[in-house]
């Protein structure tokens, strides 16, 4: 959309030359001083994962992100207390509702998706379920993929009917599915970029389309993918949230979470989500969409999500998590093809029965990968080992360079067991309609030399055959 | 708050607070394809501190009732009759870029109601280049990607909002993509057309404060200049490091010398 813009730039200037200085200047973008056009250039997507959110601070000239190790801020004065409490000024009051390091990190990962404001968690499930209680009461549905992480299927299936909202699981690959199992009172629907652990590439153009024709917005967990390969607000979705924890981070020190707006949904128009379009009494009778518009949905999400439920993240896991974002394009790139390398060596592997990742041409969202996942489907993936449960075990315990851990998107690879671990919560037919069997072993890939986990898992699978 | 002006609906929010008739009004108009949510860094202060607010949705705009009007008089009309209806007597009138334009007109129109104007991100004339003139005609996303981008400093690009959690261009972004089709083209183009701004500029004698941003690309310090010396007791605060968007950018300095100005 930018790049074509060359030839425009040229013609303003001539007819700039033309003109005098009080009519120069005038919504034209004339930069004078340089004597030619500003290139109407935002900054790109690596700039801003190493500068977005932060100037150097202003009063010691720090040039890293600095840890603002604090829980409250000092007031000028009564008035100006009074006003940042009504949300009459801008401001932080007090740690649990912002901190300056989290905002950076905050305004880092909207930056990065293409949305208009997000708020930090204390971890991925914390931004699930604030995302989720943002706008729905007791009373209201949700449909949701089938192939999420464990985490997320017991929350849906046991933890939030317990507040009176229910959930049906539906196949990702199916956007029919999710259409038929809308009811009236659905306000949500949900799923993973890629899916949990086969890597089902949910169809967030479509998915969204039904979401919108219901009048309910699409929350989609992208922690697979990271803005660097896939940018969900792009393809239709509404909100997007993430487990810090995983890529963003990517050292496997800090737990966090986040969620964005994509700034989007008409939830006025929609009708159906009163928190963000009625009187809220809890700030004197504002209404979020009346005084916010396009950041409704984030500011209520801070203002009674992180007052009130207290899941904040903090600021030293931000700062963790900044530093891991700062060299996010550099880390995916190599995960990926790290992922790649270790893709084709078991896809031709004796002792291997199948792998999952969408760029074989065996998986069935392959033709989807190639047009919407161009950098990549990511650096985790599923693979049966032949010989069952035992050949699995003797193969997990023989590797050295990878963990055997329930973490992903860590710089140091990864693997787990998800029917013992992650996902063990989850019935046999729920581990079956996830395509989660008993042999499948997920594998995290980090940014070793790709020739030593290739020579740890040749180890391991010969291993666990004898 | 809605009332009906020719038979449609008019909107403008008054800052969470009920408008009081006895109370001065601070009166906010809105730039090019923007609505009433731009100002709430500032009105929510106003109205909580002893004063009306009335931050207008111009026809087509937020919540009011299209179509968008074609001149800056047609602007100017409209919100004199919301003036009328509201029954207002003593305003300060506060416009950012083709706001501040109707403010002008208002200013120059209304002496015994308007006591004082602030204009903010304003040039005289307000020439719209023909690219973006012509983007915004064809409804082409890069009149909304050239706006934004300029509409920013080169700081506020990197973030910074005051308000924590929340990313500027994304906002403007979005809020620029809500306008209906053909709206922002509208208004470019009274913009563009407005012939008599300085005529109307020179007959305003309530006192004027012309706020601009240093780094502003859109309309540049220089631009506006030539309204100090057209509006007798006009004074101009250049913003450091601030570009078009000022009421986000610097939303404390806006509100600050709104509340000086009545």
């Amino acid at each position: 959309m930018l790049a074509c813009r060359g030839e425009i730039f040229i013609s303003q200037i001539v007819r700039n030359r033309c003109l005098d200085d009080h009519q120069r200047a005038v919504y034209g973008a004339l930069d004078i001083k340089a004597g030619r056009m500003a290139k109407p250039n935002s900054p790109r997507f690596d700039t801003l994962s190493l500068h977005a959110g932060q100037h150097p601070d202003p009063v010691t000239g720090a040039r890293a992100v600095p840890v603002y190790q604090t829980t409250s801020y000092v007031f000028q004065d009564v008035d100006h207390a009074a006003s940042l409490f009504n949300l009459e000024r801008a401001g932080h009051i007090y740690s649990r509702i912002s901190n300056p390091t989290t905002s950076v990190l905050e305004e880092r990962v909207t930056s990065l998706e293409g949305g208009v404001g997000a708020v930090c968690t204390a971890s991925g499930q914390a931004a699930l379920y604030l995302a989720i209680a943002t706008i729905l009461d007791a009373g209201h549905h949700i449909v949701s993929s089938g192939s999420i992480y464990g985490g997320s299927h017991n929350m849906f299936t046991h933890t939030l009917p317990r507040f009176g909202i229910e959930t049906t699981f539906v196949n990702p690959r199916d956007p029919n599915a999710f259409k038929d199992a809308i009811r009236p009172e659905t306000r949500l629907l949900f799923g993973e970029t890629l899916g949990n652990p086969g890597l089902e590439i949910l169809d967030i153009p479509a998915v969204s389309e039904i979401a919108h024709h219901a009048g309910v917005p699409l929350l989609v967990d992208s922690t697979f993918a990271t803005p660097y390969l896939y940018r969900p607000f792009e393809w239709g979705a509404d909100l997007v949230m993430h487990s810090a924890t995983k890529f963003l981070g990517g050292h496997g020190v800090a737990i966090g979470g986040v969620v964005v707006d994509g700034g989007t949904f008409d939830w006025e128009a929609s009708g159906k989500f009163p928190t963000l379009t009625e009187p809220y009494a809890g700030y004197h009778g504002l209404d979020f969409v009346e005084e916010f518009g396009p950041q409704a949905y984030i500011m209520r999400a801070r203002a009674e999500g992180l007052r009130d439920f207290g899941a904040c993240l903090s600021p030293a896991n931000a700062f963790y998590i900044l530093q891991g974002i700062e060299t996010l394009p550099l880390r995916m790139a190599r995960h990926v093809d790290n992922a790649r390398q270790l893709v084709n060596f078991l896809d031709e592997h004796n002792s291997v029965a199948w792998v999952t990742y969408p760029e074989l041409p065996s998986h069935p969202d392959y033709e989807v990968a190639k047009a919407r996942f161009p950098k990549g489907c990511g650096a985790v993936f599923s693979f049966g080992i032949e010989g069952g449960r035992e050949a699995g075990r003797k193969f997990i315990e023989t590797l050295d360079v990878f963990s055997h851990l329930a973490n992903l998107g860590d710089a140091k690879s990864l693997v787990l067991h998800p029917a013992t671990t992650t996902h063990q919560q989850m019935s046999v037919d729920a581990l079956v309609a996830a395509g989660i069997s008993e042999d499948l072993v997920r594998i995290s890939v980090g940014l070793e030399d790709p020739q030593d986990l290739i020579d740890d898992l040749d180890r391991a699978l010969r291993a666990s055959q004898r | 708050m809605e009332v009906q002006i020719d038979r449609k609906r008019a909107f403008a929010t008054t800052g969470g607070r009920a408008f009081d008739p006895t109370r001065p009004t601070a009166v906010l108009i809105h730039g090019a394809g923007m609505d009433h949510t731009v100002w709430v860094l500032q009105t929510r202060y106003i109205a909580y501190h002893g004063r009306n607010v009335l931050a207008v949705d111009l026809p087509g705009h937020g919540r009011s009732e299209g179509p968008a009007l074609l001149s800056v008089e047609e602007m100017a009309d409209w919100v004199s009759q919301f003036l009328e209806l509201m029954d207002i007597s003593d305003a300060a009138v506060v416009g950012h870029s083709m706001g501040s334009l109707v403010a002008i007109e208002l200013a120059a129109r209304l002496p015994e109601i308007i006591k004082s104007t602030v204009l903010l991100s304003t040039a005289m004339p307000m020439a719209v280049s023909d690219d973006l003139l012509n983007a915004a005609k064809n409804n082409e996303h890069d009149a909304i990607d050239m706006i934004t981008i300029w509409g920013h400093s080169r700081g506020a690009q990197l973030g910074g909002h005051r308000v924590p959690g929340l990313w500027m261009t994304g906002g403007a972004e979005r809020l620029l993509e809500q306008a209906a089709k053909n709206v922002l083209y509208a208004d470019l183009n009274a913009c563009h057309t407005y012939q008599d701004g300085l005529q109307a500029a020179s007959r305003i004698r309530c006192p004027v404060l012309l706020m601009v941003g240093k780094e502003d690309r859109m309309t540049s310090p220089r631009a506006a200049r030539v309204l100090v010396d057209a509006i007798p007791g006009c004074t101009m605060e250049i913003i450091e490091e601030c570009g078009h968007m000022m009421m986000i950018e610097e939303p404390d300095q806006v509100l600050d010398h709104i509340r000086a100005a009545f």
